[in-house]
């Protein structure tokens, strides 16, 4: 029997010629991953292992986004805690107020993970690097402790759903319509313990950043993994974004999957999921007038160029409505310049919304945009749970950016074709 | 492994690691802080009402969410010996076992067991009791590497043992 495109890479990493879902392995890493919450509970960790060291200096990127710059000083703490361990193990990718990104925009930017890595990350969304073609899953602090320390992982080899794209999206259905859309049809852990393997000729018509932003949810329908195909836009992507050798693997043609499900784009409109699980989803056009009180575009998932100038150019000459507070964050530096070459940043703050330094903060509920009892809140975030962005009270409306902007200009939940 | 036993406290489905501990007391890491906030965003009593041995009960997909190892050391450092739920989510899953907080799948005992009732599980067979309704249940087993991981004492203890 064949394998899957994620089972082929976990075999090439585990020194297996073949491995079939349910096996156990242990498999080489590429890259192991922490951020500022996760890190210093690794490093706790790895001071109570014999080793000596960290296993490869270079393959070991510590990312300080969530609470940072830092919100208090128990953060600045931990912040301090992991830069203190990022020097005296020479971490070659380091990256702190100045240099740092959200982790999952940041990762690909600098070239640092490629098609065919093993890639853990003690962040759930780790999984966004599967728009590369990488087989990419979080894991918790010890795990990472572990790969820190080792370069390796154990994973159990997963089955995989099969997800066949087809058609062409309308101009304001995006990558995170995509993935809401699947959600609402798979549910919250309709991937559990499986890999999501998208394929087909659609696919082609999802821009990289369409496909980052898949993956990166392919967690929140409880899928290990979610992996794309390398194509030509992938590897145009890589090539102008590192030096790194990348490896192509293609699932075989009898490779067995779980189930099967064809998204047909040309069909998707803009989707909304409701409070408090990302399966709850509705298409915009079927949303009654729903009052809100902030809006958010930002995060791993959607704080991405092409995410901004698709806000920018709704937003461009126009007001946020009055008591709406409208919060932008670009995923990583590089980012936030070239929006602000490309003028999206005056057009933000022209339209009376603001635009902060790189974070997490606010999707998390962290700082940077908490939420008051009752308060509504569309978000390009990846959760709608009770409390995520504040008070157990309040409502977060997962969106795309097009529909996140068109409602800061209306103040309620709002199609942006009817803007 | 000693047998868990306890009284029961009832959760649903898709209890989310925000709910468990959420991220505004994330700026800690110490077990015992933790604890003290331990599903507070689901049940604001919860610790209150704990007491050390005492078992959880979930229905299907129990941590999803967000990786933060944060939430099975808050369960654990809350005096809970065991989580029983339908499934887990699988980083949920793996920083379980990977720190040491027992759980174990079973949607019989899952939907069946309610709250308050007084359970004890056997590890070493994977059998539930409910010692209130006398009701028993078979839940699944660890596969063997996992018993290896867990016997070990967690992924920390095993990478020593190998060093």
């Amino acid at each position: 029997m064949g394998m899957t495109m994620t089972q082929k890479i976990l075999a090439a990493h585990a020194g297996l010629d073949h491995v079939e879902a349910g096996q156990l392995i242990e498999a080489d890493l590429d890259m192991v991953l922490g951020n500022d919450i996760t890190s210093p509970v690794a490093i706790h960790e790895i001071d109570k292992m014999k080793v000596d060291g960290v296993f490869d200096k270079d393959k070991i990127a510590l990312v300080m986004d969530h609470f940072v710059p830092n919100k208090d000083i128990k953060s600045a703490e931990h912040v301090k805690e992991v830069r203190e361990f990022a020097c005296e193990n020479c971490i070659s990718h380091f990256y702190d107020v100045g240099q740092m990104g959200i982790e999952h925009a940041l990762l690909p930017e600098k070239g640092l993970v490629v098609a065919g890595d093993v890639v853990i990350g003690a962040d759930s969304h780790t999984c966004t690097y599967g728009a590369l073609g990488a087989f990419s899953t979080g894991v918790g602090s010890t795990d990472m402790a572990a790969g820190m320390a080792t370069g390796k992982a154990w994973f159990k080899v997963p089955q995989a759903i099969k997800i066949n794209v087809t058609g062409k999206p309308a101009k304001y259905v995006s990558g995170k319509d995509v993935i809401l859309h699947i959600i609402g049809e798979i549910g919250v852990d309709g991937a559990l313990y499986q890999s999501m393997e998208f394929t087909g000729d659609g696919i082609a018509n999802l821009s990289m950043d369409d496909r980052f932003t898949i993956a990166n949810m392919a967690i929140e329908a409880g899928a290990k993994n979610g992996i794309f195909p390398v194509d030509d836009k992938a590897i145009d992507y890589m090539k102008s974004h590192g030096t790194r050798e990348y490896k192509v693997y293609e699932a075989d043609a009898d490779a067995e999957y779980a189930s099967e499900l064809t998204v047909d784009l040309s069909t998707l409109k803009p989707t909304v999921s409701f409070p408090h699980l990302p399966e709850n989803t509705h298409t915009v056009d079927e949303i009654d007038e729903i009052k809100i009180d902030q809006v958010v575009i930002g995060s791993c998932t959607n704080g991405r160029i092409s995410d901004l100038a698709v806000a920018a150019e709704i937003m461009k000459g126009k007001k946020v409505a009055d008591g709406i507070r409208v919060i932008i964050i670009p995923a990583t530096q590089q980012i936030y310049l070239d929006a602000m070459e490309a003028g999206y940043l005056r057009t933000f703050v022209e339209a009376g919304a603001i635009v902060s330094t790189p974070t997490c903060g606010p999707c998390l509920g962290g700082y940077m945009g908490i939420l008051a009892h009752g308060e509504r809140c569309v978000s390009t975030t990846n959760r709608n749970f009770v409390g995520r962005m504040g008070d157990v009270t309040s409502e977060i409306y997962l969106a795309s950016p097009a529909v996140a902007a068109a409602s800061a200009l209306t103040g309620f939940i709002s199609d942006p074709e009817r803007i | 492994m000693e047998n868990a036993k306890g009284k029961v406290h009832k959760f649903g489905d898709n209890v989310d690691t925000d709910v468990i501990i959420p991220a505004r007391y994330l700026n800690s890491s110490d077990p015992a802080e933790l604890a003290t906030h331990c599903m507070e965003d689901i049940d604001a009593d919860f610790t209150k009402k704990v007491s050390a041995g005492d078992i959880m009960v979930a229905t299907k997909n129990f941590g999803c969410g967000s990786s933060r190892e944060h939430a099975p050391i808050a369960i654990k450092a809350s005096g809970i010996s065991c989580v029983i739920a339908e499934t887990f989510a699988r980083i949920f899953y793996r920083n379980a076992i990977n720190i040491g907080l027992p759980i174990i799948e079973c949607l019989e005992a899952a939907a069946a067991i309610n709250e308050g009732d007084e359970v004890e599980v056997d590890f070493d067979s994977g059998k539930i009791y409910d010692i209130t309704t006398g009701s028993e249940y078979q839940g699944q087993a660890f596969p063997p590497f996992m018993q290896e991981l867990i016997d070990a004492g967690g992924l920390v203890n095993r990478i020593n043992k190998n060093a």
